[in-house]
């Protein structure tokens, strides 16, 4: 069991780092520097039902540094870490109080992703001004939240069927 | 571990989900009320500091420098400012699409350089260009 859980977790994190580069290639643009999409929540989401909270975190963590050595810089990492550890919280408690699937989580992730980032790019460049960017922040949170909650719900399922008769 | 519901999304995802959609639209929504039509000035800031404010209606280049040196070029044409070079290693100032309305800004976070459309010049920084 212990060798399996390991490789497990070696596959999350290539996996998430996969995402990591997918999206340092995607163009896409929020109109504030470094704000990044957030796919690597996909991994996260699956983690936190699958392999459970520690490994999720653990996983997360060492994605956003490993990340940001190979693509990116000092400040897509303290962006990563923002982003990563709110939203992490908050899918962590939503996930605990259990009222709402896995969608749900994964919505909440992506707006607290977004926020995250947000704020430390206000703290950084020391103007509030741009909260302004927040409504479109949302909003695209709640886009990236939802695919990624739809395609992690799927991935867990099979997941939990695959250990299920494994057993 | 427990197992998912069969059920995908329920009840409390659709509210869940429809009311933070709600609130973002209604933040939009309130923020283009408050926010003004075209502005006329562009202010520009470096480390929260006022750098300097520039007049839309007129045609310049200003050189944003720090320590003596240019770090950020800004161009104002046409009644739109744009960041047309700078030296830092993202360059997403410089991609930036061009600003006019008020509010809306220009980040460069390497260079901490924040270019931000207002209405008027405030009081007290009329007389802070600096070089
Ligand atoms: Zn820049």
């Amino acid at each position: 069991m212990k060798t399996k859980k390991v490789a497990y977790l070696g596959v999350f994190l290539a996996l998430a780092l996969i995402l990591s580069y997918v999206e340092s290639l995607i163009p896409f643009y929020f109109g504030i520097p470094g704000v990044k999409l957030g796919l690597t929540n996909l991994v996260v989401v699956v983690m936190l039902y699958c392999t459970g909270t520690k490994e999720a975190f653990g996983i997360s963590m060492m994605r956003i540094v490993l990340a940001g050595f190979l693509f990116g810089n000092m400040f897509s990492i303290l962006y990563s870490l923002a982003g990563g550890i709110l939203s992490f919280l908050i899918m962590y408690l939503l996930k605990k109080i259990g009222k709402l699937n896995v969608v749900s989580v994964s919505v909440a992730g992506g707006i607290s992703h977004n926020i995250g980032q947000l704020v430390v790019a206000a703290v950084v460049v020391e103007t509030y001004n741009i909260f302004y960017y927040m409504p479109v922040l949302m909003i695209a949170g709640v886009l990236t939240g939802f695919l990624i909650g739809i395609l992690g719900q799927e991935f867990i399922r099979r997941f939990q069927i695959l250990n299920k008769t494994q057993k | 571990m427990r197992l998912l519901n069969k059920k995908r999304i329920g009840k409390n995802d659709i509210v869940f989900i429809g009311g933070l959609l709600a609130i973002a639209v209604f933040l939009f929504v309130l923020m283009q009320f408050v926010r003004g039509g075209s502005g006329a000035y562009v202010e520009v800031t470096v480390d929260g500091e006022v750098y300097g404010t520039y007049a839309l209606a007129e045609n310049q280049t200003v050189e944003i420098k720090k320590d003596g040196k240019v770090t950020n070029v800004l161009s104002i044409r046409d009644g739109k400012a744009d960041m047309t070079d700078a030296d830092c290693p993202d360059l997403l100032c410089v991609h930036q699409r061009a600003i006019s309305k008020e509010d809306e800004t220009i980040v460069c976070l390497p260079n901490k350089v924040v270019v931000k459309i207002i209405k008027a010049k405030e009081k007290n920084n009329i007389d802070s260009i600096a070089g």
